[in-house]
């Protein structure tokens, strides 16, 4: 176990680190938050409407700032080779870098989630759902996103390449979140599309690292 | 000196006792790099793997540490599952060294050792007999190229693994280390471990040779 620890301890220390760490992704977060009612405009009413849509899209793009080097850096330095040179399956390994980027900024921008809801006008007691929202839509950003990541290892640009292969994935969360959000703002039944998105998040924790791990082999040889 | 001793004694359960290279070709971009590439290895053995820049002994190592795809041939290490071999029972130094310029020396090897199924004695035994005891508290990237790949090479002694994979090692190395990394070396070999490195200069201690020819 202390193999898989050290490594969940390394690369959550490296995404902290990584592109200015969660201070610049929640910063980034922040800034687009506040350019939507600039490019809507100042009325409460309309902008309490969009208010949870709007904090839930800034989530999903602040997701994918530092992903691009999620296999990159150990791509170029080496340390992916010494990574797989090991009794731990890859998918493993994959697993633990994910999880140490989600617990890097995914969990930082969930906390920041709510408060940027309401600054936008959504009811306080949104927050708590938008909360769960963020972290399990986190989970699924981070573990989408790593299989871009991994997917344009080796290429030029890659950010912008992990951006356009990610967006897609990032679809059926945003419309599952973005669902029960909205739900609940309009008094509805709201938590098929939370379970929705759970199920979601569940998928791309099972299926991403496969993908990934795939993808990294196929970079190395 | 006793201490370094113990450090040689430890191979893990996965000991390679032998590698065998028959027939292996590699094909790079769309070209044949070499083919027709034989070689046996005991343990206790050293092979120098010579050849022009480019010929593919980079390529050869990584192919034993199964990061490149054979063309044609076989790599086999012994009874040993070639997974397990691997996983357990090499080390693999190249150019890129894996370190990060971010982290502390320390934090570097010791991550690495323990992934390597290495103990925190280990780190310090491996830190002193490299001479980077002094070092570990300093970023990756404050690091001269000499101690640095110091650094990289003490994790061959941080976990004990039976194969060492060396790809130039002593490049940027000074003479005194060397003639210092060789009597590191010649102990692994002395413990019945086993060295296949790629070099230009020859190795500093007794070693049959493999040359590449592109």
């Amino acid at each position: 176990m202390s193999r898989l620890s050290a490594l969940l301890v390394r690369e959550t220390a490296l995404a902290w680190g990584r592109g200015g760490g969660p201070l610049v992704t929640v910063g980034f977060y922040a800034g687009v938050a506040t350019l939507l009612p600039l490019a809507i405009g100042p009325e409460p009413e309309r902008l309490a409407a969009i208010a949870p849509g709007a904090a839930w899209v800034a989530l999903a793009l602040a997701s994918l700032l530092s992903l691009d080097r999620l296999f990159e850096r150990d791509y170029e330095d080496g340390a992916l080779d010494l990574l797989t040179l090991s009794p731990t399956p890859l998918e493993l390994t994959c697993f633990l870098k994910c999880l140490g980027q989600w617990l890097a900024t995914g969990a930082p921008l969930a906390l920041a989630a709510p408060i940027a809801a309401i600054a936008l006008g959504a009811k306080p007691d949104l927050a708590p759902l938008i909360f769960a929202c963020a972290l399990l839509g986190g989970l699924a950003f981070a573990f989408t996103g790593g299989i871009g990541a991994a997917l344009s290892l080796g290429a030029r640009r890659g950010g912008l390449l992990t951006a356009v292969i990610v967006l897609p994935l990032f679809v059926p969360p945003v419309i599952f979140g973005g669902g029960a959000l909205d739900a609940f703002a309009s008094g509805l039944p709201w938590s098929s599309g939370l379970a929705l998105l759970g199920a979601y998040a569940a998928m791309s924790v099972a299926i991403g690292p496969l993908a990934m791990a795939a993808a990294c082999r196929n970079a190395l040889s | 000196m006793r201490r370094r001793a113990t450090l040689f004694k430890r191979l893990g359960d996965s000991v390679i006792e032998q590698l065998l290279l028959r027939g292996c070709a590699i094909r790079r971009g769309g070209r044949l790099l070499f083919e027709g590439v034989d070689l046996s290895l005991r343990r206790g053995e050293a092979c120098a793997l010579t050849g022009p820049n480019g010929s593919g002994k980079t390529s050869l190592l990584r192919a034993v540490a199964g990061l490149v795809r054979l063309e044609a041939g076989e790599v086999a290490f012994g009874d040993l599952d070639s997974a397990e071999a691997r996983g357990e029972g090499l080390h693999f130094v190249g150019h890129a060294d894996g370190l990060k310029s971010s982290r502390t020396a320390r934090e570097e090897l010791a991550f690495w050792t323990r992934w390597g199924g290495g103990t925190d004695g280990a780190v310090r035994e491996a830190a002193e007999a490299l001479d980077l005891v002094r070092l570990l508290d300093l970023e990756v990237r404050r690091l001269s190229a000499g101690q640095r790949r110091r650094l990289a090479l003490s994790r061959l002694l941080a976990a004990p693994r039976a194969l060492w994979l060396l790809d130039e090692p002593l490049s940027p190395l000074d003479a005194r280390w060397r003639e210092g990394f060789g009597v590191l070396m010649a102990r692994h070999l002395e413990s019945g471990g086993m060295i296949l490195a790629a070099v230009h200069d020859p190795l500093p201690v007794a070693a049959k040779s493999l040359e590449i020819i592109g």
